[in-house]
């Protein structure tokens, strides 16, 4: 992969004279997880830790009769046998319902499935051992006597009278369902010159994490705490989930979360197999340790995607797009995911199909069913990559049927970068974009012209290359509109303490977690900048709900945005106070001087006058030769909540350029570009590497990644060798560019960029195909992932 | 997941490891590699009582030229072939098969022997040595036999080697100045098992081929010959070899592809190598 510099301007605002705004600094982290001297849970070891496996049903549906431990609990090493019923006296079930999402409902889940079992892989017993190595040789010991239930598995049938509802406590299959009108679609497809209807499919997968999931619980009864080290998103999140269902006060918790190897969205929820552990560790009063292995994590870790939408656009022959409709199913697995829920994702393909451009004329449903496969909840750029693909699918297959240019028919329709604030035709709501600068920046970084009259010169050869677009709008920095106001106790604001210690250096305690996407490197660059001091002075402490201030983590495209501007603010808040008491030492008013590089100097020459370890010093060891009634506070504390827009929209737009060979059917990418707007940008290489990380993912999506499953609910591809995750050689380079608008929301005005890519490019690579494939006569494809099968029944040689 | 127990010993010597495969007290399991037994070991699809490391055994890896032949130790790293100027001049087919094998870091442990043991049926090797007209040194507690690659696959997973059986060599012919190789297969991602794979070899016979061996793997049980396919394309007539796979294959199909998209490859494929059999002789 080629990194192409394209970094935008130093902002001038946030510009000071020791500034790491807008630089492609080191993550300061990185020596560390180099050498191999990162802590990830798996590292954890414990005095008396004992290992947990799970027995897991075979069965997508299945009465569990009778178990069995006898065998396991005499097999050597093994501590405890545990079952579903026995745990229950320890730890309480959960219902994963948002008030916001009206209607949502879903039935109560246990940590270990007590009398039945709901999908193929749910834990049914638990086995506790000196070793995992034990533990597993105990679950082979352990026999379960199942009756095998008829298991729900096609979303197209779950709501039909003829399939059995899979909780008795609730009336039927369907967990969320939401309809939305706006303007007149009725009205726009009458007037429309051209309508096209198809359906689009999206296939279910994974995020496949490096570390799998991973959690150490230690109930210490003396103290009466339990500390857990996880490696989760939402350190606060889990200290109340802990606390809520293992009847404690959160005061009691502790959760420490280190280096996490990856989450991409898989390790922001509540997890069954790691709540259950923790509660053994309460049960049998000793740490437990578990950790998920690559088979457990493809049948456990939340699944995404898996949606069905039949999609229908009018437009004119002079491309104005007239009307949108859509119709969304998704199957969800057999419970609403703790404590976000699994109706976010299809809420979002409502929220976002048909963000970027003016047509206030669109009809939604979506449903959202259970079933008996794994669960299914929010992954990276959650709804994003659907709402995208089905939009702009839509857009170049009408462009198509009225003969316009791709890139014109959006340049008809894209919301005008002067239009803001604007909203789309869900109602959301856009505080500023730059669509038309950034379609304008992508036809020039790509020599639009140029490939095509390339495309045409080929294809005369019998080369068939396609170039595709995806304009996006992404959701970052979201307010408690999100979870909170559902009632969730999710933390959408995010503080920072800032302290100075007794060298002149800092040391900043943020709320938000670092999971390998740099969260820590830009939260030392912000402190480092509005306090004044260099990067190699900020120690940055996270991931621990004892010793940082309470926050949402990172998740959402939210850490730089709030937890970023949290830190800016705390770093200023500290320069104020350092400079009040140096003012004091130095007999100078405090608005005269201003901190550069360590040393308090004139602001208006940058003259010196002191260096921070000299403030410390004096401040620390001789505050005896402060003048009376001087106190220096050299602690700071800011916290942060976006409150003017309910999200701090970005948008950007993604082109693909690949060539299909017709003979085999497989697909060969050659380039990709993508170019975003997340207002300013902290550090140009991290956002670069988010982008190019979250193409790769969204190719992932396209192409190769896909959890099968038979009509039984057995998933026959958990392993990484069938499941197919994108590999570096597979991958074109990818060329990332920005356009700048910053949200007035914050004085940084940083905005969100994790998710920008995975959102843009599964629908760019679709239509990218299409394109390539149009001369042949081949039906548009629109079933994700797009295989060599797929393909070649397309072009009709299968 | 952790494997099951199970006792550990070093071979010092190929009869040392013979003697350990023949103890009565339950299956046994020679490791090489282990790029593939490992794995199997760690999901408990396997689970022996005794794991025999050959690693410290001598003799067993290395590669020779002798009365026209190539021979291949057992315990020889696809690293090792990869760099070997014997491989790539006398065995070409092979040299040409191996940069599709996995991994670097998995061509580095895993062994050519433990491959053709193993004779997983989407793998590259088996069928290179079946399409070489190869063959295959084995030892056991009653002496030394040869089989040849046809004789020697049969059945998924399943080879000439009995329970007590060690591979400790491959042979194949040394391509002389008339031997052409075609080499090329379909995986979704590069070093992943092939969807289909096609490994031939012919003699340059005037204007035409001779000796067309064609063995595709990743279609069947075992790597399989397209016998009907050999013949068509022997008479110079490519589009007839092509039909001819409809009668030589019968792929089921799997997670990557449908037992048609298989067939289709077939064909695409023989196309493919056909033209590299062919440039080849120019």
């Amino acid at each position: 992969m080629k990194i192409v510099e394209d970094s935008p301007p130093i902002l001038t605002a946030l510009d000071r004279p020791n500034s790491y705004i807008g630089r492609s600094v080191p993550r300061p982290n990185m020596a560390r997880l180099m050498q191999g001297r990162a802590q990830y849970v798996s590292d954890v070891v414990l005095p008396r830790m004992a290992h947990v496996a799970f027995v897991r049903s075979p069965h997508a549906h299945a009465k569990i009769k009778s178990i069995d431990a006898g065998a396991a609990k005499k097999a050597p090493g093994v501590i405890a046998v545990v079952t579903g019923a026995e745990l229950a006296t320890v730890i309480t079930p959960w219902v994963g319902v948002l008030t916001h999402l009206k209607g949502l409902k879903s039935a109560p889940q246990n940590a270990i499935a007590i009398d039945r079992a709901c999908w193929a892989g749910e834990a049914v017993c638990a086995v506790v051992a000196r070793s995992r190595a034990e533990a597993e040789d105990g679950c082979g010991l352990v026999g379960v006597d199942y009756e095998e239930l008829p298991a729900v598995t096609d979303p197209e049938t779950a709501l039909g009278p003829s399939t059995p509802v899979i909780h008795p406590s609730i009336a039927d299959n369907l967990c969320f369902e939401r309809v939305h009108v706006a303007g007149d679609p009725d009205k726009g497809f009458a007037e429309a010159d051209a309508v096209v209807e198809t359906t689009f499919m999206f296939g279910r997968h994974t995020g496949v994490c490096n570390e799998p999931r991973a959690i150490v619980a230690d109930w210490n009864a003396g103290d009466a705490r339990l500390t857990v080290y996880q490696g989760t998103q939402a350190p606060h999140m889990m200290q109340n989930l802990f606390a809520k269902h293992l009847s404690l006060e959160e005061h009691q918790i502790r959760v420490v979360t280190k280096d996490v190897g990856g989450s991409f969205g898989i390790k922001v929820h509540t997890y069954a197999d790691e709540m259950a552990t923790v509660a053994l560790s309460k049960l049998l009063k000793r740490p437990t340790k578990f950790v998920a292995d690559r088979i457990e994590s493809f049948v456990t870790d939340i699944h995404a995607r898996d949606h069905r939408v039949k999609a229908k656009i009018g437009v004119k022959n002079d491309g104005t797009i007239t009307a949108w409709e859509i119709d969304d199913l998704t199957g969800i697995g057999p419970y609403s995911v703790y404590p976000r829920t699994s109706g976010i994702e299809a809420n979002q393909v409502v929220n976002l199909t048909g963000g970027p451009y003016t047509c206030p004329n669109y009809r939604a449903r979506a449903r959202v069913v259970f079933q008996n496969k794994n669960v299914m909840c929010q992954y990276r750029a959650v709804g994003h990559p659907i709402a995208t693909a089905v939009t702009e699918g839509l857009i170049e297959l009408a462009a198509q049927k009225i003969g316009m240019d791709p890139l014109e028919i959006r340049r008809r329709n894209l919301i005008a970068d002067d239009a803001h604030p604007s909203q789309g035709p869900s109602g959301i709501k856009f505080e500023a974009l730059s669509h038309h600068s950034a379609l304008a920046h992508l036809d020039s970084m790509m020599n639009y012209a140029g490939l095509r009259a390339e495309q045409e010169k080929l294809r005369k050869q019998g080369i068939y290359r396609g170039i595709g677009f995806a304009s996006f709008v992404e959701v970052t920095n979201p307010s408690a509109a999100f979870y909170g106001v559902g009632g969730a106790r999710i933390s959408a604001q995010d503080g920072a303490t800032v302290r100075l210690d007794g060298t002149g250096a800092i040391f900043c305690h943020t709320g938000v977690s670092e999971q390998g996407q740099g969260a820590e490197a830009v939260i030392a660059q912000c402190v480092a900048t509005s306090f004044g001091v260099a990067m190699d002075r900020v120690r940055v402490i996270m991931g621990d709900t004892d010793n940082t201030p309470y926050g949402g983590g990172t998740w959402a495209s939210r850490a730089a945005g709030i937890g970023g501007e949290a830190a800016w603010q705390a770093g200023k808040a500290l320069r104020q106070n350092v400079l009040a008491v140096a003012g004091s030492i130095l007999q100078a008013k405090p608005e005269t001087m201003d901190i550069r590089n360590g040393i308090v100097v004139d602001a208006a020459t940058g003259a010196e006058r002191i260096g921070l370890d000299e403030v410390a010093r004096i401040c620390y060891f001789r505050p005896d030769t402060l003048p009376v009634g001087v106190q220096a506070e050299l602690v700071a504390t800011r916290h942060y909540v976006p409150r003017a827009w309910a999200f701090a929209f970005t948008n950007g737009i993604q082109a693909s350029y690949l060539e299909v060979d017709t003979d085999s059917g497989f697909v060969k990418l050659l380039k990709h570009w993508c170019v975003e707007d997340c207002g300013t940008v902290i550090n140009p290489q991290l956002v670069d590497e988010q982008v190019r990380g979250g193409v790769v993912q969204g190719i992932g999506a396209a192409l190769f990644e896909h959890c099968l499953y038979d009509e039984r609910g057995q998933l026959l591809n958990g392993n990484m060798a069938d499941y197919l995750v994108p590999m570096a050689v597979e991958m074109p380079d990818i060329e990332v560019g920005h356009v700048v608008t910053p949200t007035a929301d914050s004085e940084l005005g940083a905005k969100g960029a994790g998710e920008a890519g995975t959102a843009g490019a599964p629908g760019c690579v679709m239509n990218a195909i299409n394109d390539a494939l149009r001369p042949l006569g081949a039906a548009p494809l629109t079933d994700m992932p797009f295989t060599p099968d797929k393909i070649l029944q397309a072009l009709g040689k299968v | 997941m952790k494997p099951s127990p199970f006792a550990y010993a070093k071979a010092k010597s190929l009869d040392h490891a013979i003697e350990l495969l023949s103890r009565p007290d339950g299956e046994a399991r020679l490791l090489a590699g282990g790029q593939s037994l490992i794995a199997t070991l760690n999901m408990r699809l396997s689970a022996p009582k005794l794991l025999i490391d050959l690693n410290g055994i001598g003799g067993l890896a290395g590669i020779a030229v002798k009365n026209g032949q190539v021979e291949i130790g057992a315990l020889t790293r696809h690293a090792e072939a990869e760099r070997s100027a014997d491989i790539a001049r006398h065995a070409p087919l092979i040299a040409l098969a191996l940069p599709h094998i996995g991994h670097a870091a998995i061509r580095n442990r895993g062994t050519l022997g433990g491959s053709i043991a193993f004779a997983d049926p989407a793998a590259e090797l088996p069928a290179c040595l079946l399409a070489l007209d190869g063959e295959v040194d084995i030892a056991s507690p009653t002496g030394k036999r040869t089989v040849q690659a046809d004789d020697f696959f049969k059945g998924l997973f399943e080879t000439a080697l009995g329970p007590r059986d060690v591979l400790t060599a491959i042979r194949v012919p040394a391509a002389a100045d008339d031997t052409r190789v075609g080499f090329a297969e379909f995986a979704r991602r590069h070093g992943d098992y092939a969807m289909v794979g096609l490994a031939a070899c012919a003699q340059a016979d005037g204007k035409g081929l001779g000796d067309v061996r064609l063995a595709y793997f990743g279609v069947g049980a075992v790597p399989l010959r397209a016998k009907k396919a050999e013949t068509r394309l022997t008479e110079g007539n490519i589009d007839d070899a092509v039909k001819a796979l409809a009668s030589d294959l019968d792929p089921s199909g799997d997670v990557q592809a449908t037992g048609a998209t298989k067939m289709h490859l077939a064909g695409v494929l023989l196309r493919r190598v056909a033209r590299q059999l062919m440039e080849a002789r120019s």
